[in-house]
């Protein structure tokens, strides 16, 4: 059985006197023990949204979540406040994007990484400062004992990120979320970071869902990958199937306009068209229709259902997928 | 120069190097605002106003050449008359209308003024932070029941705001009768408001920050998210009100003390009692009620220095 099994989440932003707006519109995957599954997607796609409605984050009043998110048999979306609170940090822990507002930018280092080991593990005093202090060190921080008393704004980028994975693998979870861990740092910072996480996960067989629009990132780092567009999974597969097919026209999209250095000088860029702004209820058809070079008239009546038109546990959602046969280079 | 031929020592060396440029302990946000601060003129000539204001209003009263109340009877000085007799002799700001000596009096009336303007602020600033912690925290984490909380308080609070604070402080000091503990607490009052908004305010948005998201995150209390995070990143504001209030709480109770309200014993005068006693003589000698308008202004402006340099100091924008 999966660690964690979302099926058909759904969560929508309610506000008076205006429209409802779906951020998350029936996204289902899971993820098993030691298992690295990706998230990609495009800004505004849902995948942030997700990650928080997973920790029970998301503010309660003006949202409306459905479906099922099952961690170890329990669901995440009705379990209390008090229980989740207890689960956060100690079961399921997330790193999030920006690392120097994710830290407390009053509170040295030290202080911000012993408040969890005392929350979860009980440890106090001397006993928290050692286990903080080696925690640091096998994130790859130099020195940690200086470190810890050493406030945020004094680390760089790449260290206040080391520090809040730090932090967020303290009491050993079994599921990590990363929700674009590598966005705001720079490229040598991103591979050590992506690196790192690597290491946590094959060492303690944590299972990570990572978040993220980098298909670079994907490409490194993922088994399972699970392409979101306007709230909803598009295509799902393992990673060396999806790089090899894409079938979803937006997953093949995203792959052809990875700009290449062997494509001869000059060669325009293939940019997928119009914007993630430029689409329909997913009721009425697809929603990456008004973007899509292969639509037909099928593709506006319902939501696509997914199938298998490739290989088994290779996922598509589109009555249009881009088969051998359809491969033409645009 | 030497020169290290040896690898090892070339590493050594190396690490040596890398090790002495970097900084050694941690700087928090207080220090580094201490820091900018110093390099502020601004800072330094209000910090320089206030540390000689207190130094007159505590040592002052001990070396006061005479009594508070000592009358020093002249042949130029006719009781009831008010006639002042100006800057001579021993007596350097003059004796006033009853022959007192004006120096000696304004020296005792500098520690009643930073006792009112301190004592008013505390009352001010604990209470004001109490109920704003109280209501930022119910807002911010508190959920529905919470918000509810947050609005009687906030609601409570507008109500105090908007009534004018002088005639709040008026009918406050006529309740409780003429004292100098009247003034204190009507001065207070009226700030217990501007506080309790100004810290709920805070915290609300440093509530909605990364880092409040990252601790929820991993499971940290709501209590100790308050205490920890939240208010400590929320306080910033309030320490500058509370500079810049003592300027103002200076003003009012001088205001109260002028309009009657202030402390009536004669042995401890206060700037705006003198003020209101000088004003009859304005006509004839008005440096009778120079010298204590010189003293709250100035005062005055020494804190609100401190308190808008402090403001920029602690300008979150500008940390490096």
């Amino acid at each position: 059985m999966s660690l964690l099994s979302v099926e058909e989440l759904s969560v929508t932003f309610t506000a008076r006197g205006r429209k409802d707006a779906t951020a998350v519109d029936g996204v289902s995957f899971t993820v098993d023990q030691g298992q690295v599954v990706g998230l990609v997607g495009e800004s505004g796609c849902g995948k942030s949204v997700t990650s928080l409605a997973l920790m029970g984050l998301l503010p309660r009043k003006g949202v409306r979540i459905g479906g099922r998110a099952e961690f170890d048999g329990r669901d995440l979306l009705t379990l209390s406040e008090r229980k989740l609170r207890d689960m956060r940090g100690s079961q399921l822990a997330m790193i999030f994007q920006d690392p120097l507002s994710s830290l407390n930018p009053v509170v040295p280092i030290g202080i911000q990484v012993t408040e969890i080991l005392q929350r979860h593990r009980g440890l106090k005093g001397e006993k928290a400062r050692k286990e903080a202090a080696s925690l640091l060190d096998r994130v790859g921080i130099p020195d940690p004992t200086r470190r810890l008393k050493e406030y945020p704004h004094q680390l760089s980028g790449g260290m206040r990120q080391r520090a809040l994975i730090a932090m967020a693998v303290a009491c050993a979870p079994r599921l990590l979320i990363a929700d674009e861990p590598t966005t705001a740092l720079d490229v040598t910072i991103q591979a050590q970071i992506l690196e790192l996480l690597k290491e946590l996960v094959d060492q303690e067989g944590t299972a990570l869902l990572m978040i993220t629009h980098d298909l670079g990132v994907v490409a490194g780092l993922c088994d399972e990958v699970n392409v979101l567009y306007a709230g909803r999974a598009v295509e799902s597969a393992g990673r060396r199937e999806l790089f090899a097919h894409p079938t979803h026209p937006y997953a093949h999209g995203l792959l052809g306009s990875i700009p290449r250095l062997d494509a001869p000088r000059g060669e325009p860029l293939n940019p997928i068209r119009g914007s993630i702004n430029d689409k329909i209820a997913w009721a009425d058809g697809c929603a990456f229709a008004p973007r899509c070079d292969h639509y037909t008239m099928e593709c506006l009546t319902g939501t696509p259902e997914l199938t298998e038109p490739r290989a088994a546990g290779h996922q598509v959602r589109c009555v249009n997928p881009v088969l051998p046969t359809a491969e033409v280079p645009a | 120069m030497t020169i290290l031929t040896n690898k090892a020592d070339k590493v050594d060396r190396l690490a040596q190097l890398t090790q002495s440029t970097e900084s050694v302990s941690g700087s928090s946000l207080w220090r580094e605002a201490f820091r900018r601060m110093r390099s502020s003129k601004m800072a330094i000539i209000g910090a320089a106003i206030i540390a000689a204001f207190v130094l007159v209003a505590v040592v002052g009263p001990m070396l006061a050449p005479h009594g508070a109340t000592a009358q020093n009877w002249r042949s130029e000085v006719f009781p009831n008359q008010g006639k002042f007799v100006g800057m001579r002799g021993e007596n350097w700001f003059g004796l006033d209308h009853l022959g007192r000596d004006m120096f000696s009096r304004w020296l005792v009336g500098a520690r009643q003024t930073l006792l009112v303007g301190v004592v008013s602020m505390l009352i001010g600033l604990v209470v004001g932070a109490l109920v704003g912690v109280l209501s930022g925290a119910a807002a911010t984490l508190g959920g529905k029941a919470g918000q509810r909380v947050d609005t009687v308080i906030m609601r409570f609070t507008d109500i105090m705001l908007s009534l004018p604070s002088l005639l709040l402080a008026v009918s406050i000091a006529a309740v409780l009768g003429q004292s100098l503990t009247t003034v204190m607490i009507a001065v207070g009052v009226v700030q217990i408001p501007i506080f309790a908004r100004l810290l709920r305010g805070s915290m609300l948005v440093q509530g909605g920050a990364d880092y409040v998201l990252a601790a929820k995150a991993v499971g940290i209390r709501r209590k100790r998210i308050v205490l920890t995070q939240i208010l400590p990143n929320s306080l910033s504001p309030v320490i500058v009100q509370a500079t810049l209030s003592l300027a103002t709480a200076i003003i009012e109770a001088a205001a109260l003390s002028y309009l009657g309200l202030g402390n009536p014993d004669p042995a401890v005068p206060e700037w705006g009692v003198m003020l209101s006693q000088a004003q009859r003589f304005f006509d004839n000698e008005p440096m009778m009620a120079a010298y204590p308008a010189i003293g709250i202004i100035i005062t005055a402006l020494g804190f609100t220095l401190l308190g808008e340099a402090m403001r920029e100091a602690l300008d979150p924008k500008l940390r490096g």
